[in-house]
C-alpha cells in the first residue's frame, strides 16, 4: 500500500466506489420489490426517478478510470512497477536469442530466411531469360544463381555445419542453463552490494519524480533479475556471434562476388534502360549472398538446446515473479512495463490513460496562478486601473472630433496640454485611477470568446432571422448569402478568417460570430414562420400596430426555437473555439491542449477535456435554466 | 346607428393552380345594433370568410361592407374577435391576455386593472389573474379570450366556433354565458357555427349558407335566443318549435352536402 497522501486517497476512494456500487445495485433491488406492479414494459414512467444509479454510473466512470490506468495498481503495489521493471529487463535481454525461435512468432527464423531467399532467386532466375546481356554474361549470372542456391541448400543440411559452430551452441544452451539454475537459487547475486541498494531505495516512487518508474532493482527480487538480465545480455551477443559458415562457404561465396564483380565492370555496350536492369539483378543477387554470409540460416534441429534453454528460462522468469505475475495481469489491465535501452515505462492504458489522481495533482499545479501554463494561469484576476476598462469602451477616435487641434512641444521643450489631449487621454486610458479586479486566464480568455462571438450572432441574426420569417424580400434576398456560407464547416473558414484577422482574439470573434449568427436566423425565422396565424389576428384585432405585433407576439412565440438555438450555437460555438486557438493563438483552452499534444503531456491533455467537458455542462445547465424559467409554456400552446 | 352593412359582397380566391373560386357570391344584408346573429352552413360556403372580412383580415373583391357607416378597411378595435381554440397568448397570465388590447393602446396599470378584474368576475374567472393561461382547461380559455375581446368594448363582436372544441357540458355553459353577454352588454354579436342546436339557441336571426359558390341560402328569425336568456337551456332545445326547426335545417345541410358530394363523385 502507498502510504503518501495521493495514495491513501485513491486506495479508499477505490474501496468506496466499489461499495458504493454494491450499495446502489442493492438499493435499486429493494425498490423494484416495493415497486407498484402496475408499470409494465414501454412504460416510459418505469425511466423516471432512479437517481441511485446515477450515483452507480459516476462511481462506474472513476472505478474504470482507476482501474485502467493503473491508479489502483500504483496505490496497492507501489513496489510492484519496479520489480516488474526488472522482469522487463530480463525478457528485453532474452529478445535477441527468443526471436530466433518460434515461441511469439510461426516460424523459426531460419525457415523464414530459407523459404524468402529460395523464392527470390527464384524470381530473379526467371527474370535472367528476359535480361538483355551478353550471352556470356547470362551463363555467368545463371551460375552466380545455382551456386547461392546450393548454398542455401547446404547451410540447411547438418552435415556441413561446423564442429566449431556446434560448440557455441551447445556452450550458449549451458550458460542459458546456468543463468536459469541461478534464477532459481535463493542466493543470487551472492553478495549484494549495500551501496546498491541503498541507491535502489533512494530513487523517487512509481511516477512520482521525473522518470516513471525507477529502474534500478530495490529488493531481493529486483536484484535477482537485475544480475540475470546483465548475464543474458551477454550470453545473447555470443549468439548474435555464431554463423553458419565453413572454408567451403567462404570460397563458394566469394566466387559469388567475383563474378558479380566482372560482370558490373564488362563494357556498357548495352542502353540506358537495359544496363539499369543488368544493375538492379545484380545487385539483388548481391543482396540474397550478403543474408547468406550472415550466416543466421542453421539446420532445422541444430539450434535446439538453445531453444529449450530459452523455454527453460521463461518458465523460471514466470515462476520467481510469484504474486508479481498476478499484480501484472490483474491490476494492470492491457498493457504491461517494459524496459528500454535505459528506462522503463509503463506500455498500454496505463501509458496513454492519465492516473485520476495524477491528472488531479496537474490541475491543481496548473491552477495555481503562480505557475499557469506558459506564464498564463488557467482563471486568476489581477488588478487593472479603471480609467484602462474605460478605454476599451471609448474609441480613440472620441478626441479626435473635439474641435480644435492636438497641442505642440514648446520652446521649453514641454508639451501643454488642452482640452483635446485631456479627452485622448481618457479614451485611450492614459491616467491615474484606482484598480479593479479584471479576471484573466486560459479559461476567461475561451468563455469571453465564446461569449461575445454568441451575443453578436443573438443580437444581428434574431431581428434578421425575424424580419425573413415575415418578409417575402428578406427571405429571398438574404436566403443565398447565409446558405452558402452555412454549409461549409466551420473550421474550414478558419484557415481563412484566421490568416485575415491574425492570430488574436478578433478572428475566433468573427469565427464564432459566423457561426452563432447562422444558426439564430434559420432558428428565429423558424420561429417568425411557425407563429399561428390566430394569434396575429387577435393581435390585430386587440388594436396592436406591427411593431407591437413583433415584440409582444412573434418574438415570444419564437422564443422556443430562439434558446433552442441558442442552445446549439453554444456546443458549436465551443467545438469552433477549441479548434480555432489549436491552429493559432497564444492562451486559451484549447492552446493549452495543442501545447500538451507536442509534448505528449497525457495529464494535461485529459485535463483540458475534463475542464472543457465541465465548462459545455455548466453553460447547458444555464441554458435549460433559463429555458425553465422563460418559457415554461413551451409545447402547451 | 352602429348597423354592420353588407352590399353586394364578392370574393373571389384564385388558387395556385390558376382556378378562381367563388367563396362569396353577392352576399348582403345589414345587422343592426345589438342583434345577435349566427350564421351555419356546410363546409366550404364560405362563412369563415365571410367573418374574416368582416373583421378586416382579407379584403373582398366585390361589394362594399361598413359598420357604423364606415368602409372596414384592415382589423379594427371596434371589431372583436374570439377564435375557436382561444388564440390566447400562452407566454402572459390571463390578467395580462385579458389587458393586452388596453396595453397595446397605451392604457395606465391602474385603471386597466380594476377593469380586467370586473371582466373575470363576469366570465366567471376571478381569482385567476395571475395564473399562467397555459394550465387553463378549454373552457376557462375560452372565458379569457371573451374577456380579452369584450375588455375593448367593440361594437360587433365576432365569433368563430367558439365552442367548438369544448366538451358537452362546458358547452352548454358557455351557450349560457354568450346569452347573458349578448343580454347585460347589448352588444352586436356574429356567431359562426356548424352545430344546428347551437345556431338556433344563439340565434336571434340564423343565416344557412349554401356552398358554390359561398353565399346566402335561407334567413331565420327565431325566438330561443330571447327564451334562453331566462329558461333552462335544456327546457329551450325540448321545445317542439325547436324540433321543428332542428330537424328542416339538419335535412336543408344534408341535402346540401348531398349535392356536393354527388358532384365530386
Amino acid at each position: 500500500m502507498d502510504t503518501s497522501p495521493r495514495g491513501l486517497i485513491v486506495g479508499f476512494l477505490f474501496i468506496a466506489l466499489l461499495a458504493t456500487l454494491v450499495w446502489t445495485y442493492l438499493h435499486g433491488r429493494k425498490i423494484i420489490a416495493t415497486e407498484k406492479t402496475d408499470a409494465v414494459f414501454g412504460n416510459p414512467e418505469r425511466a423516471l426517478g432512479g437517481y441511485h444509479w446515477v450515483i452507480a454510473g459516476v462511481s462506474t466512470v472513476l472505478l474504470f478510470w482507476l482501474f485502467f490506468s493503473w491508479d489502483a495498481a500504483r496505490s496497492y503495489f507501489p513496489r510492484a512497477a519496479n520489480e516488474l521493471c526488472q522482469v522487463a529487463k530480463v525478457t528485453s535481454a532474452l529478445n535477441p536469442i527468443r526471436s530466433a525461435f518460434p515461441i511469439e512468432t510461426r516460424l523459426l527464423r531460419g525457415t523464414q530466411l530459407l523459404a524468402r531467399d529460395a523464392r527470390q532467386l527464384d524470381d530473379l532466375e526467371a527474370q535472367l531469360e528476359t535480361l538483355s546481356v551478353s550471352d556470356a554474361d547470362r551463363a555467368e549470372l545463371q551460375n552466380s544463381v545455382d551456386t547461392l542456391r546450393t548454398m542455401l541448400v547446404s547451410m540447411a543440411s547438418t552435415d556441413n555445419l561446423g564442429d566449431d559452430t556446434k560448440a557455441a551452441i551447445s556452450d550458449v544452451a549451458n550458460q542459458i542453463k546456468t543463468v536459469t539454475a541461478n534464477l532459481s537459487s535463493a542466493n543470487y547475486p551472492e553478495n549484494i552490494d549495500s551501496a546498491e541498494m541503498e541507491a535502489g531505495l533512494a530513487q523517487p516512487g512509481w511516477g512520482r519524480g521525473t522518470t516513471e518508474i525507477p529502474s534500478l532493482p530495490a529488493s531481493p527480487r529486483g536484484f535477482k533479475f537485475d544480475a540475470a538480465a546483465t548475464e543474458l545480455q551477454a550470453i545473447a551477443q555470443t549468439f548474435s556471434g555464431i554463423r553458419n559458415t565453413g572454408p567451403v562457404f567462404e570460397s563458394n561465396l566469394a566466387a559469388v562476388q567475383a563474378q558479380l564483380d566482372v560482370i558490373e565492370e564488362s563494357p556498357d555496350v548495352l542502353d540506358d534502360e537495359a544496363l539499369d536492369a543488368r544493375d538492379r539483378f545484380v545487385k539483388n543477387l548481391g543482396k540474397i549472398a550478403k543474408r547468406i554470409d550472415d550466416g543466421k540460416l542453421f539446420p532445422a534441429q541444430a539450434l535446439n538446446p538453445i531453444e529449450d534453454a530459452v523455454i527453460g528460462i521463461e518458465q523460471a522468469k514466470r515462476d520467481e515473479q510469484g504474486g508479481l505475475l498476478w499484480i501484472d495481469r490483474l491490476a494492470m489491465p492491457s498493457g504491461t512495463i517494459v524496459a528500454g535501452n535505459t528506462a522503463c515505462s509503463e506500455q498500454g492504458s496505463g501509458r496513454w490513460l492519465p492516473k485520476p489522481s495524477d491528472t488531479v495533482a496537474t490541475l491543481a499545479r496548473i491552477a495555481n496562478p503562480n505557475i499557469g501554463y506558459k506564464n498564463i494561469p488557467l482563471l486568476w484576476y489581477e488588478m487593472r486601473p479603471a480609467g484602462e476598462l474605460l478605454a476599451m469602451i471609448i474609441p480613440d477616435w472620441v478626441a479626435d472630433l473635439v474641435p480644435g487641434d492636438y497641442p505642440r512641444h514648446d520652446e521649453n521643450g514641454n508639451v501643454p496640454d488642452n482640452f483635446k489631449s485631456k479627452v485622448l487621454n481618457v479614451a485611450t486610458g492614459d491616467y491615474s485611477t484606482f484598480n479593479l479586479p479584471v479576471p484573466i486566464g486560459h479559461i476567461w480568455d475561451s468563455v469571453v470568446r465564446v461569449v461575445i462571438g454568441l451575443f453578436l450572432g443573438i443580437l444581428l441574426g434574431v431581428p434578421l432571422g425575424l424580419f425573413m420569417g415575415l418578409s417575402r424580400f428578406a427571405k429571398g434576398f438574404f436566403d443565398p448569402m447565409i446558405e452558402l456560407y452555412r454549409p461549409v464547416p466551420p473550421l474550414a473558414w478558419a484557415p481563412l478568417i484566421l490568416t485575415i484577422f491574425g492570430i488574436g482574439d478578433d478572428g475566433k470573434i468573427f469565427l464564432l460570430f459566423m457561426v452563432a449568427f447562422a444558426i439564430m436566423v434559420i432558428s428565429a425565422r423558424t420561429g417568425a414562420t411557425g407563429t399561428q396565424l390566430s394569434k396575429i389576428h387577435a393581435a390585430h384585432s386587440l388594436g396592436a400596430s406591427s411593431r407591437q405585433i413583433i415584440r409582444r407576439v412573434i418574438l415570444p412565440n419564437s422564443l422556443p426555437e430562439i434558446l433552442t438555438g441558442i442552445r446549439i450555437a453554444i456546443g458549436v460555438c465551443w467545438g469552433t473555439l477549441v479548434a480555432a486557438e489549436m491552429l493559432a493563438g497564444t492562451t486559451g483552452i484549447g492552446f493549452v491542449e495543442n501545447v500538451a499534444r507536442k509534448q505528449s503531456d497525457y495529464e494535461t491533455i485529459w485535463m483540458t477535456i475534463i475542464l472543457l467537458g465541465l465548462l459545455g455542462l455548466i453553460f447547458d445547465l444555464i441554458m435549460r435554466w433559463v429555458i425553465n424559467r422563460t418559457i415554461p409554456w413551451r409545447g402547451k400552446g | 346607428m352602429a348597423d354592420l352593412i353588407s352590399d353586394n359582397l364578392n370574393m373571389v380566391f384564385t388558387t395556385p393552380a390558376g382556378e378562381s373560386v367563388h367563396a362569396l357570391k353577392d352576399v348582403t344584408f345589414t345587422l343592426k345594433k345589438g342583434e345577435l346573429l349566427s350564421v351555419l352552413g356546410p363546409s366550404g360556403c364560405g362563412k369563415t370568410t365571410l367573418l374574416n372580412i368582416i373583421a378586416g383580415f382579407l379584403r373582398p373583391t366585390g361589394g362594399s361592407i361598413s359598420l357604423d357607416k364606415n368602409e372596414i378597411d384592415g382589423p379594427g378595435v371596434e371589431r372583436g374577435m374570439v377564435f375557436q381554440q382561444g388564440a390566447l397568448f400562452e407566454w402572459l397570465t390571463v390578467a395580462e391576455n385579458v389587458d393586452f388590447g388596453l396595453r397595446m393602446r397605451g392604457a395606465s396599470g391602474k385603471d386597466t386593472a380594476k377593469k380586467v378584474e370586473e371582466w373575470l368576475e363576469i366570465v366567471g374567472l376571478q381569482g385567476f389573474g395571475n395564473v399562467p393561461t397555459y394550465q387553463l382547461s378549454g373552457g376557462m380559455q375560452q372565458r379569457v379570450a371573451l374577456a380579452r375581446c369584450l375588455i375593448n368594448d367593440p361594437d360587433v363582436i365576432l365569433m368563430d366556433e367558439p365552442l367548438g372544441a369544448l366538451d358537452a357540458l362546458t358547452r352548454e355553459k358557455m351557450q349560457s354565458l354568450v346569452l347573458k353577454i349578448w343580454k347585460e352588454t347589448g352588444k352586436t354579436i356574429m356567431i359562426i357555427t356548424h352545430s344546428v342546436e347551437e345556431a338556433l339557441l344563439l340565434g336571434e336571426r340564423l343565416f344557412v349558407m349554401a356552398p358554390r359558390p359561398g353565399r346566402l341560402h335561407k334567413e331565420y328569425r327565431l325566438p330561443f335566443a330571447e327564451w334562453g336568456l331566462d329558461q333552462d337551456l335544456r327546457d329551450v332545445k325540448n321545445n317542439e318549435q325547436f324540433g321543428q326547426n332542428r330537424e328542416e335545417i339538419l335535412a336543408m345541410i344534408w341535402n346540401m352536402e348531398e349535392e356536393i358530394m354527388g358532384k365530386a363523385s
